[in-house]
């Protein structure tokens, strides 16, 4: 698949990136605000993709791993006091630990029973933040205070506040993302994901233990997820339950089948798409939903490897 | 001599279904053990239990001196039982080349480097000739040709014990002389378990023969003895007119 032109590929991801450096410096105001969401919102799905695209795994319970990193995240500063950096590795451990105890239970089943597990996983969370909310703020959520938000280095601080430094950190987060999910993808693991996502039953006569590589996969995939939701906490400052409902379960999944499963950039691409379309629609009537929904059928419909997907299999063999 | 690979009193019944009934085994090192045997008789259950995919009820199974019984199936593939599957099981949408690659980069002990997993995988393709194809997906090969491919993965996990469930089935007559050919070549470095209907490739290739019938071996013996024992006739190749 991508063994034929690495160079290319890695070429590809590089300039994608420096793309998203130069419009840091073009974008007028509320795009540049925007474009920083969706770049971190694309590696909740590129984490999602890892699970979904790579080792054939269909969770419906992913909004779990992206609360995880943002409350963990967002707890920690509020209830705790702790510094960006640390609060930031309170959310990644959350979704760590989160990940590998989900993974140890929800991977003894498969397939439908798999996606209704993991659901119902992340249904228990959404309620226990509801339950909890003397701390987690209930339904109502939390701002993260804006003086906490400052990241010190020695002399110098960053305020992640300001538009700029916002927009760079996302930028910073995606790179190093986008960079290790194409490096898992390009590794002996990486293979081993697709071959158990092709044919699991081979991949274990071949002498692989699937059981230890898809938990491995839940957890890199809930680490990722909740690195992005850890981010979202600390630079856009609000805590809520929304995202860890049902409807941060589907997006993802949405977003990565618009840009195109097992696809490195596919995550980027679906969910600039989405919020697009989003954006376009809403401006003209309020039933967007119904266009986006449509927009949606007519893809599945006529792309059903999703954008990137369907390049890769008509003209660009060696997308990774 | 040790034998390679012991059963002893193994069995597995689904619901009331007796499928191995109190097996006992014996593999000798560089056998080419034949195992036939009506449909039903269990053959592909015994073999299951031997490598692993299914659970014996009750019984041991000892490969090499240790017992093997309680290890799941990939590690009993890395302690080099490798099993190759009656109807074919291949990655059809990866490369024959991705297909091989995957059983090679886990058995090469000495170093990772591509060029020496591209050695392995171009070596167990050019032994079965699979060679010149090596960059098609494997789901565009001919039948004969992915069971070519599901022997070259097996033989990629360099095993000290290869499982050929019905290799040659649905296979050509002059696909099944290659095979018979090939299976020969491989037994110089593994011992070969075959579960086989073709008669004569049985009669051609195997040095021991055993037969199931009803869950239990019914004789074992060599090609020649085999073929004048009564009870084999009468529960197998069928009574004279």
């Amino acid at each position: 698949m991508s063994e034929a032109s690495p160079a290319k590929a890695y070429a590809l991801h590089l300039g994608v990136i420096a793309l998203l450096l130069a419009l840091s410096f073009v974008l007028p105001g509320y795009y540049h605000g925007l474009l920083a969401r969706i770049m971190v919102l694309a590696v909740f799905a590129m984490g999602y993709n890892m699970l979904f695209g790579y080792a054939g795994l269909l969770s419906l319970g992913h909004a779990m791993f992206f609360g995880a990193g943002l409350y963990g995240a967002g707890l920690a500063i509020i209830q705790l006091g702790w510094s960006v950096p640390a609060a930031f590795a309170a959310g990644l451990g959350c979704g760590v630990v989160v990940s590998l105890i989900i993974g140890l239970l929800a991977l003894r089943t498969t397939g439908v029973a798999f996606m209704i597990v993991t659901m119902m996983f992340a249904q228990v969370f959404y309620l226990l933040i509801l339950y909890f909310a003397t701390w987690t703020g209930g339904d109502q959520g939390q701002v993260v205070p804006q003086p906490a938000r400052v990241l010190e280095f020695g002399a110098t601080s960053l305020d992640l506040t300001n538009p700029t430094v916002r927009y760079m950190s996302a930028l910073a987060l995606f790179t190093i993302v986008l960079l290790i999910t194409l490096a898992i993808v390009r590794s002996r693991y990486g293979r081993v994901l697709v071959a158990i996502r092709e044919n699991e039953e081979r991949t274990k006569m071949l002498g692989y233990d699937t059981f230890s590589n898809k938990l491995m996969a839940v957890v890199v995939s809930g680490a990722i997820c909740a690195a992005s939701g850890a981010a979202y906490a600390l630079l856009f400052g609000y805590v809520g339950s929304s995202f860890a409902s049902v409807q941060y379960s589907i997006l993802p999944l949405l977003w990565v089948l618009l840009g195109g499963a097992a696809t490195t950039l596919g995550p980027l691409l679906g969910t600039l798409f989405m919020y697009y379309v989003i954006d376009v629609t809403s401006g003209y009537t309020s039933a967007y939903l119904l266009i986006v929904g449509i927009a949606l059928i007519l893809l599945v419909l006529f792309f059903p490897k999703g954008i990137l997907g369907t390049i890769r299999q008509r003209w660009l063999g060696w997308l990774p | 001599m040790t034998p390679l690979l012991t059963t002893k009193g193994l069995s597995r019944s689904f619901g009331g279904l007796r499928a191995v009934d109190s097996v006992d085994f014996t593999l000798m090192p560089g056998e080419i053990r034949a195992v036939i045997g009506p449909n039903g008789a269990g053959k592909t259950t015994f073999v299951s239990l031997v490598s692993g995919r299914i659970r014996p009820t009750s019984g041991t199974i000892i490969f090499d001196g240790a017992d093997i019984t309680d290890l799941p199936a990939y590690a009993r593939v890395r302690q080099g039982i490798a099993y190759t599957f009656q109807i074919t099981s291949i990655y059809a949408n990866l490369t024959v080349y991705a297909n091989v690659a995957l059983p090679v980069q886990l058995t090469l002990r000495h170093g990772h480097s591509k060029s020496a997993i591209q050695a392995a995988v171009m070596a167990a393709l050019e032994h079965t000739g699979l060679a010149d194809r090596a960059h098609m997906p494997a789901g565009q090969l001919s039948y004969g040709h992915q069971r070519l491919l599901e022997v070259a993965m097996g033989l990629a996990l360099k095993p000290r014990l290869l499982i050929l469930d019905e290799p040659t089935q649905g296979l050509a007559d002059s696909e099944i002389d290659n095979f018979v050919e090939l299976v020969r070549d491989i037994a110089t470095n593994a011992t070969v378990l075959l579960i086989e209907h073709n008669m004569p490739v049985v009669m051609q290739l195997a040095d021991r023969i055993t037969i199931f019938n009803a869950g239990k071996i019914l004789a074992e013996g060599t090609p020649e003895a085999i073929r004048d024992n009564a009870a084999v006739q009468d529960a197998y190749l069928g009574t004279a007119p």
